[in-house]
């Protein structure tokens, strides 16, 4: 820790550093595009373009991002807690079906209460598919990385065996659910813009962004300015402190995990409530991986969650209309990236920061010798 | 008898099944007792069974799959190494961000090279480790159970399995028995004690983490060109993560992981079975369900049997020689 102990200005450990990753993730993936054979400038460019040249890319843009804060924030609280919660995908599985279940039970009484029950069950379904791993962690010292990663294959046959059987639309051949009944959605946010009187093109951003948004807020809150936040904290940290200090570690992961698999399962509000209006197999699409990345690009702070959220966002919305554009160029090298910022963002930390730090004590110490 | 000839069916694909899971499970151990926790064994188990369908599809032969496929695999454990050791990143977040990675550059480069949909054309026989029949073991298959044992179960797999056969002991005759294996175990014990006495601990984690990349080449290898005829987008179907959960079982020893590793083979090869089977009383399980079993058996095991267990001491935590 010789050289991580002088510490960074703000603004270079919160942008500078992540910019580096980031730039160094895409100047790898622009090696692999060029040996594709294509422009990897023009590429960027495309990228770009694709997800904020027009108002529906933008929506869109957004759109996607609304998963990766809820994604992300479910990652970084159990990270604060000390555990790492690969699991997110699975609970946005289960938060789905919770979603879809509220909808059809609380329809028939009133569209507006499906809706709140459906956000309910969709937090309540995360967390208690978080709840179980979180328990065999804390009582039984099973490995939570690898329950985690079996829960998410168990929720996906879970998924497959209701969309082909019970759940499946009625006639239908999909695995997919019936329709969600009418009104029982959330708003798509042009039609909010609209009643302001500001016109915004079509496009699948709804309310859900807000309740992202809400809940990002809610987790700085809860982290930062409450005791429980304190000891969660805490528990992350130094265990033993903790325990020392009277907080009961096997609580804390279990509450931890618990509102991590909430967060993880309310993804479900954005596509499905938000978006398809029906249960789809495999509607997760990989973004409860992605969470990992989002929560250690954004330093694993809700500010930040939300802003690598929008890149993410963009990378997603840009990728589909380059895919489109350049056919050597799959939803499969998106997926590439998305490792490869992984790499440099979370795991290759020090690469930058050991350099960046000296160059920093070196500004700071020829300063004071002028002085 | 048809119970007895059921039986000799699941022991063998028991051991076919078990073969990449126990070469992956033996690279996640020698990573381990050196110190460097690989979530990553997923991702090297499935770049190299592209490396090696796309090698075995265009030069037609096996071997040059199977060195194409470690060669890849080596290549992905010393980046990993490169992370983990020099760069004393997160072990967990590197090996998840190799597992992602591939999952996306495979695919991609087999829809560049062969275009046809994310995946390798379809491997003949030729350039596959197809089964190696035994001498005899066709006319000894009518004999009473003598036949069965050898013209199924020993007879018939391809040359991984029984390379792998060889390896298990190899390694816990290297991890046990070698100066090499004692520096390994030392060096993911107590690393500060290894570097007292003047041994690069740096140098022994790269050494482990290449073995490990051997190991997991051999795995993905086996399963694109011999278990399979080409690579098929996430054809590792998380074998990478069940592999450490049979490591954890096993105790990070070479010969029960083995047996964890055929358990989980066993469990396996029975779900295959069970598919479309009606069973007594229960009636015929939904295939999604038996699919879940070995996931579900490995969080049972997990949770119930393994007991408190202790991981090599330094495992996942990376060595800082000046403090």
């Amino acid at each position: 820790m010789a050289a991580g102990a002088k510490k960074l200005p703000f603004w270079a450990d919160a942008i500078l550093l992540p910019a580096l990753n980031l730039l160094a993730a895409f100047l790898v993936s622009g090696i692999v595009i060029w040996a594709l054979g294509e422009d990897p400038f023009l590429a960027l460019s495309l990228l770009i373009d694709g997800a904020f040249g027009f108002e529906e890319a933008i929506s869109y843009t957004f759109y996607y991002a609304t998963n990766f804060i809820f994604t992300g924030l479910a990652v970084s609280i159990a990270f604060h807690a000390g555990h790492f919660n690969i699991g997110g995908e699975g609970q946005a599985m289960l938060g789905g079906l919770g979603l879809t279940l509220a909808v059809f039970l609380f329809s028939g009484l009133s569209p507006f209460l499906a809706v709140i029950m459906a956000i309910i069950g969709a937090a309540l379904f995360g967390a208690a598919w978080a709840y179980v791993p979180a328990y065999l962690q804390a009582k039984r010292g099973s490995h939570i990385v690898i329950t985690t990663i079996m829960f998410n294959f168990i929720a996906s046959s879970l998924l497959a065996y209701l969309l082909v059987g019970p759940l499946q639309r009625p006639g239908g051949q999909m695995p997919e659910s019936a329709d969600f009944p009418e009104g029982a959605s959330l708003m798509p946010l042009h039609e909010i813009f609209g009643m302001f009187g500001k016109t915004f093109e079509d496009g699948p951003m709804n309310v859900s962004l807000i309740i992202a948004l809400l809940c990002a807020v809610g987790v700085w809150f809860l982290l930062w300015r409450t005791r429980f936040g304190y000891e969660l904290r805490v528990v992350g940290q130094n265990p033993n402190a903790a325990a020392f200090a009277g907080v009961s570690v096997s609580k804390m992961t279990i509450i931890a995990m618990m509102i991590s698999g909430a967060l993880a399962g309310m993804m479900g509000l954005n596509e499905l409530l938000g978006q398809q209006h029906r249960l789809l197999g495999g509607f997760t699409l990989g973004y409860g991986f992605v969470g990992i990345a989002v929560a250690f690009m954004g330093r694993n702070h809700p500010v930040g969650i939300i802003l690598a959220a929008l890149l993410f966002g963009a990378l997603y919305q840009g990728g589909a209309e380059l895919a489109f554009e350049m056919p050597t160029i799959t939803r499969d090298l998106i997926i590439m990236i998305q490792g490869l910022v992984i790499l440099f963002a979370g795991a290759l930390e020090h690469l930058f920061r050991d350099p960046v730090t000296k160059i920093f004590t070196k500004i700071q110490t020829t300063k004071e010798g002028a002085a | 008898m048809e119970f007895f000839a059921d039986l000799v069916l699941l022991t063998d694909s028991t051991f076919r099944i078990a073969t990449p899971l126990v070469l992956t499970a033996l690279a996640g151990l020698v990573c381990e007792r050196g110190g460097v926790v690989d979530i990553g064994l997923e991702g090297k188990m499935l770049a190299s069974a592209f490396a090696a369908a796309a090698s075995a599809a265009v030069t037609g032969s096996p071997w040059a799959g199977m060195a194409a496929g470690i060669g890849a695999s080596i290549l992905l454990a010393l980046l990993h190494g490169y992370v983990s050791i020099s760069q004393r990143g997160n072990q967990i977040v590197s090996g998840m961000a190799i597992n992602i990675a591939v999952a996306g550059l495979a695919p991609t480069l087999a829809n560049f090279w062969f275009q046809k949909g994310g995946q390798t054309p379809l491997l003949g026989d030729e350039a596959r480790f197809s089964t190696i029949t035994f001498p005899f073991a066709e006319s000894l298959a009518d004999v009473p159970v003598i036949g069965a044992l050898y013209s199924e179960i020993l007879s018939g797999h391809n040359i991984i399995t029984y390379m792998t056969i060889v390896i298990v002991p190899l390694v816990a005759w290297m991890l046990y028995k070698t100066r090499f294996g004692l520096r390994l175990r030392a060096v993911g014990e107590n690393p500060e004690a290894v570097d007292t006495a003047g041994i690069s601990v740096t140098l022994l984690r790269y050494q482990a983490m290449v073995i490990a990349g051997v190991l997991c080449g051999l795995a993905g290898t086996v399963l694109s060109t011999g278990l399979g005829a080409g690579f098929i987008r996430d054809m590792s179907a998380g074998k990478g993560y069940l592999a450490l959960a049979a490591m954890i079982f096993g105790k990070w020893k070479p010969v029960p992981t083995l047996l964890a590793c055929l358990l989980f083979g066993f469990v396996d090869a029975l779900q295959g079975r069970l598919q479309g089977v009606a069973l007594p009383l229960i009636g015929e399980i939904p295939v999604q369900f038996t699919i879940m079993l070995p996931y579900v058996l490995t969080v049972i095991i997990l949770a119930g049997f393994v007991g408190k267990i202790q991981a090599p001491r330094a495992s996942g935590i990376p060595y800082e020689k000046d403090h």
